[in-house]
């Protein structure tokens, strides 16, 4: 399974977390760093392994991307094939650049809740469940578009014009 | 801000009005410039939460949720707090508020933290029940929770919600694959749930499902089985796998069908066969990389049998090894070949110069994956070869893989008690070049094995000390704080194998040279008894000498005379002409003479003044230790002082015949104890020595422990009573001491200078006194990549082949002890959780009674939902059936009974043990005490229905 999806500026700052077995805050703060350690270290055009016994316990495996400012990591463990798992960060990507046209760091830093839905329709569980964009990208606009047409039933809180009523 | 007028206890209506939003904080937080601002910022942020999170208000809860979870997932900032406020809001019937709150709590819930989720058990069970006014947007991120968080009695108690959206068969269900993804959790958290969610499971893998279901559900079997101790209650499965592995298009569903498979070869070997061909197949067209590289995998992991198909895969990899453009391949095809291990090195072989070409890679970790690809094929005819190679290469290479290079050198030379190893006295000299290497930092292992070859292999002892000779002559080495490991090790090996040396005399210089004061103490006393060793070995042998004065005298003469000859010789040589055979003889009675001088050098090392000298240096330089502040030290250098004084109360220098010897008995009685005192062999002792010796009869051992501890207590003894007793004396003169200390070495470094000025630099640019000696060996800058290429393809042609000549030496004796080491790791594995195999023995019931229905969760599931499974089971039933007929028309159905029949007391004797498992559990886990008791039950009412006797449902697809 995948045991955790790490998006990450060069600079080490965590722009989407998403571990798929539990971990404490402190625990995540400490394998985020030691990740990017290790990233932060490799040069490019090497190779897009690290084997991450040390960090995520013994048979795990870290396959990341480097794109413009950010870490795309991916940890998984023997039930997932490498270059599979390679793929499906170009998934990540390509759906994210085509939700936010031309996907830049600042995209995901303010969109937050919208990452994790897009995500959440690829890995499920650490379970990968979709890996074409374009279905991906077609059940998160569904969702916006459910979200959208619930909160636009009530533009005015409810509450305000509640309070006001009293 | 509005915050500022707000009451902090009760959110108002500004609150409402004027609330930041999570883009307001996200941007806050980037425009504050330092660490401190930030800290602010979210402090603020934090605050306005506390407050705003109380909101009665729905919208402005959910704002203030969302930028709590914004803040703990990316500033790991703890919200378990909050939990309570998510849950609130899951009722909410606009749709962000529970999906927010449904985020939220995945991100930050899980049992061990959060024990709120059982009160959300309704509200999840309604936001996945089926119904119109459900959309998927609400059931998916319940299905997400549940996954991620449940615990094992939420799991149970919502195992059956799940079951309408598994068993959906419309394609047009996009629950269906999150559904499996979940139950696979629910299954590993609870496995209790198997007899209702595994069928579901099972389902999904055929032809009619949406293809979506069936990759998921392959992914959800693959974890299981790879997961399991046992995976043998998924082989009834493997017609199903087989099918997808036929027809799939999908290349992720193959990939893990193939896992599945490798997993199962190892227990039914008719796997392996019915399999190989469509392997094959996709190994020659697949184009995908991902799914020719699993093939691999599978090929190295299970069809070694097949040569065809190992060759194909061999193929591959040669195709990954030469893509130039991409190092994952290049980095996943040298992974691959480790794989195959020493039978098919010839794998390797035919890879051999991209093999070593990869070690020069600049990726780290492709030369890493090549050392280990080298050393898996090390064998004992080519590792003289590689290894003198890898060393030398380490020298040029960056710190880091330096220190891998000798790390995997060492431990497969030492790997098994040296089995490589034919040539020892090459290896002795290999680790004396290699702790040479400027980045050495393997001191810990290297010591052990220097010590451990000086104890097992007698053969090897004269070249270990010529080696620790070269290394604690060297006055450069003893600044390296990597390397005092093995220098200790180096002066226990001429302390203990000093009769091997040429020179003893020179060794105790070594030992007491001046910058042994930057060693540890630990090694400084090591130091300090080897040179008690080589001083009583040296004054044994002088004794010895004249006892044996006799002959030595006529030993002598024959010197005189052979040195007269050897001058004739040369007399004859400058006067006649030259022949041949004249020169032959010539030569001879140079070598002879060589020995003769030879011997004659080391016999005169015991002379009087040669002993007197010794021991004034031992006076001079151990004398200041006997004041050392550590005791192992002060202790050691007394024993020597002591040992000074004896020898100096003998008055040997009187003794000049052999007769004086026996009127003086009292030297013949201190040689005869210290003979005895170092005769003994030391030998390497067995890591279970321990175990063995057996406790004497009448010996309690563990008893009356606690009275000791009352003895101790009661009188107040610590540890630090012996130091202070170190202390003791020399304490008023420490001030002293240092000072001396401080001012004598340089005598002594001036002196040690001008014998071994070999080892020191030129005196203009060196400061005697500091410590920055030069390194070791000059450290080569590092060499840009390409120019290291050529010397790497330079490497000796036929490095890796393993030669097929015989080797010319014969390996010396290793000293060996019985092997029990092995008893260590064998229970190892036996203490693994037994979740697992209570899950596997809950699937196993339910694959292999599959006419039964689990009866245990009727109660909970409503009547018609029953009925609809009965339907279910049946028709799978038929279709089980179908397919036995047509498996059995593969081959012959004697074959198939005979398995069949095998497989009925096997199944049984695995419930048994699944129960045990499970009885054993209970006794561990109180917590779920109550539905172990229940599910035993079940179990006990099954036990009955077992003896009827009933062909299980395992067909053999094999056949």
């Amino acid at each position: 399974m995948i045991r955790a999806v790490i998006v990450m500026n060069t600079q080490g700052k965590p722009r989407l977390l998403k571990f798929y077995e539990f971990q404490p805050p402190e625990k995540q703060q400490e394998l985020t760093r030691s990740v990017f350690a290790v990233l932060s270290g490799r040069p490019d055009n090497v190779s897009n392994f690290v084997e991450a016994d040390a960090i995520f316990g013994p048979g795990t495996r870290l396959v990341y991307k480097h794109l413009a400012t950010l870490y795309f990591v991916f940890v998984f463990d023997s039930c997932e094939n490498e270059l599979a798992m390679l793929d499906l960060i170009q998934v990540l990507v390509e759906t994210l650049d085509r939700c936010f046209k031309n996907v830049c760091e600042l995209d995901i830093v303010f969109n937050f809740n919208k990452m994790h839905t897009i995500l959440d329709e690829i890995i499920f569980g650490g379970q990968v469940l979709e890996t074409s964009s374009e279905r991906v990208l077609k059940a998160v606009e569904e969702i916006s578009r459910l979200e959208k047409s619930a909160s636009s039933v009530s533009f005015v809180p409810k509450s305000v014009s509640g309070r006001f009523g009293r | 801000m509005a915050a500022t007028f707000a009451s902090s206890s009760s959110p108002s209506l500004i609150d409402t009005l004027f609330q930041r939003s999570l883009d307001d904080v996200i941007r806050a937080l980037r425009s504050s410039s330092s660490a401190a601002l930030e800290a602010a910022a979210i402090a603020r942020a934090l605050d306005e939460i506390r407050r705003e999170i109380r909101s009665p208000d729905l919208d402005t809860k959910v704002v203030a949720l969302q930028k709590l979870t914004y803040l703990a997932s990316l500033h790991h900032f703890d919200m378990s707090w909050a939990a309570f406020h998510a849950l609130e809001l899951l009722p909410s019937t606009s749709l962000p508020h529970p999906r927010a709150a449904y985020l939220a709590a995945s991100l930050s819930f899980h049992p061990s933290s959060t024990d709120l989720l059982p009160l959300a058990t309704h509200q999840l069970r309604k936001h996945l029940a089926p119904s119109p006014s459900n959309s998927p947007a609400l059931a998916a991120p319940a299905l997400h929770l549940l996954a991620l968080a449940s615990s094992p009695n939420l799991a149970r108690h919502l195992a059956p919600d799940l079951l309408p959206i598994l068993s959906s068969q419309s394609s047009s269900n996009l629950l269906r694959p999150k559904a499996v993804a979940t139950a696979l959790r629910a299954l590993a958290v609870c496995p209790d749930a198997a007899p209702i969610l595994f069928k579901p499971l099972v389902e999904c893998l055929s032809l009619s499902s949406d293809p979506r279901a069936v990759s998921a559900a392959i992914g959800a079997f693959c974890e299981l089985a790879l997961a399991a101790p046992d995976p043998s209650p998924y082989l009834p499965l493997a017609p199903e796998f087989y099918r997808l592995l036929v027809d799939s298009r999908n290349n992720w569903v193959t990939i893990k069908v193939l896992k599945i498979f490798s997993r199962l070869a190892s227990l039914e070997p008719r796997v392996a066969a019915r399999i190989v061909d469509p392997v094959c197949e996709l190994l020659r067209c697949s184009p995908a990389k991902s799914l020719v590289f699993e093939c691999i995998r599978t090929v190295f992991s299970s069809l070694l049998d097949h040569d065809a198909a190992v060759r194909l895969a061999v193929d591959k990899i040669k195709e990954f090894l030469a893509s130039d453009d991409d190092p994952n391949l290049r980095y996943l095809g040298l992974q691959a070949l480790n794989m195959l291990g020493p039978a098919h090195s010839w794998a390797v072989e035919d890879s051999r110069e991209v093999v070593i070409q990869a070690l020069n890679d600049t990726d780290t970790n492709i030369r890493r994956e090549a050392l280990r690809l080298i050393m898996v094929n090390l064998c004992d005819s080519n590792v003289v070869d590689i290894c003198n190679m890898l060393i030398k290469y380490a020298i040029k290479s960056d710190p880091e893989f330096a220190n891998e290079i000798i790390d995997s050198v060492l431990a497969t030379c030492g790997r098994n008690v040296y089995e490589l190893i034919v040539d020892f006295d090459w290896y002795v000299s290999l680790l004396g070049e290699m702790v040479r290497n400027p980045h050495f930092a393997k001191g810990d292992e290297t010591e052990r094995q220097l010590v451990d070859i000086g104890l097992r292999v007698r053969d090897a002892r004269p070249e270990l000390i010529h080696v620790a000779r070269n290394l604690l002559i060297d006055p450069a080495l003893l600044g390296n704080p990597f390397l005092c490991r093995v220098l200790s090790a180096a002066a226990w090996v001429s302390g203990e194998y000093v009769e091997f040396s040429r020179n003893p005399l020179e060794l105790v210089e070594a030992l007491l040279q001046p910058r042994t004061n930057l060693l540890p103490p630990f090694v400084r006393a090591v130091y300090v008894q080897a040179v008690f060793k080589i001083l009583a070995y040296s004054f044994i042998s002088f004794i010895e000498q004249i006892q044996a004065g006799e002959s030595l005298a006529i030993g002598n003469s024959l010197n005189q005379r052979g040195k007269q000859e050897g001058s004739d010789l040369l007399a004859a040589k400058s006067s006649s002409d030259q022949n041949n055979a004249f020169e032959i003889g010539h030569g001879v009675a140079t070598a002879d003479n060589a020995i003769l001088f030879d011997s004659i050098e080391k016999q005169e090392i015991f002379k009087h003044e040669s002993i007197s000298c010794l021991l004034n240096l031992i006076e001079t330089v151990v004398g200041p230790l006997s004041e050392c502040d550590e005791v192992e030290v002060q202790e050691r250098a007394r024993n020597v002082l002591g040992l000074v004084l004896i020898i100096r109360g003998t008055q040997f220098w009187n003794i000049e015949e052999e007769h004086e010897l026996t009127r003086d008995n009292k030297i013949t009685k201190i040689v005869e104890l210290m003979e005895a005192a170092f005769s003994e062999e030391l030998g390497p002792v067995s890591t279970n020595a321990q175990k063995r010796v057996s406790v004497p009869e009448g010996l309690i051992l563990n008893e009356n422990l606690s009275d000791l501890l009352d003895i101790l207590g009661d009188d107040g003894i610590s540890p630090c009573a012996s130091v202070s007793f170190s202390f003791r004396n020399h304490h008023p003169t420490e001030t002293n001491k240092d000072s001396a200390s401080a001012i004598e070495p340089n005598s002594l470094l001036s002196e040690h200078r001008k014998r071994h000025g070999l080892y020191y630099l030129p005196m203009d640019n060196d400061k005697s006194e500091s410590n920055d000696y030069p390194c070791a060996s000059e450290p080569l800058l590092p060499v840009s990549h390409g120019e290291d290429t050529e010397d790497i393809v330079k490497l000796p042609a036929q490095s890796l082949i393993p030669e097929k000549e015989k080797p010319t030496r014969t390996r010396p004796v290793v000293i060996r002890l019985d092997e029990g080491d092995g008893v260590l790791s064998a229970n190892l594995a036996t203490a693994r959780e037994s979740k697992h195999d209570l899950l596997s023995g809950a699937i196993r019931d339910v694959l292999l009674r599959n006419e039964k229905k689990p009866s245990s969760m009727h109660e909970t599931s409503p009547p018609d939902r029953t009925s609809q499974r009965r339907e279910n089971d049946a028709c799978e039933n038929s279709e089980l059936i179908s397919q036995q007929k047509e498996s059995n028309s593969f081959g012959d159905r004697e074959h198939g009974n005979s398995s069949s029949r095998k497989s009925r007391p096997h199944h049984k004797e695995r419930i048994e043990s699944s129960e045990q498992n499970e009885e054993k559990s209970h006794r561990h886990s109180g917590k779920s005490s109550r539905h172990h008791r229940r599910h035993k039950h079940r179990q006990r009412e099954d036990a009955p229905l077992d003896i009827v006797p009933q062909a299980p449902v395992i067909q053999d697809f094999l056949l």
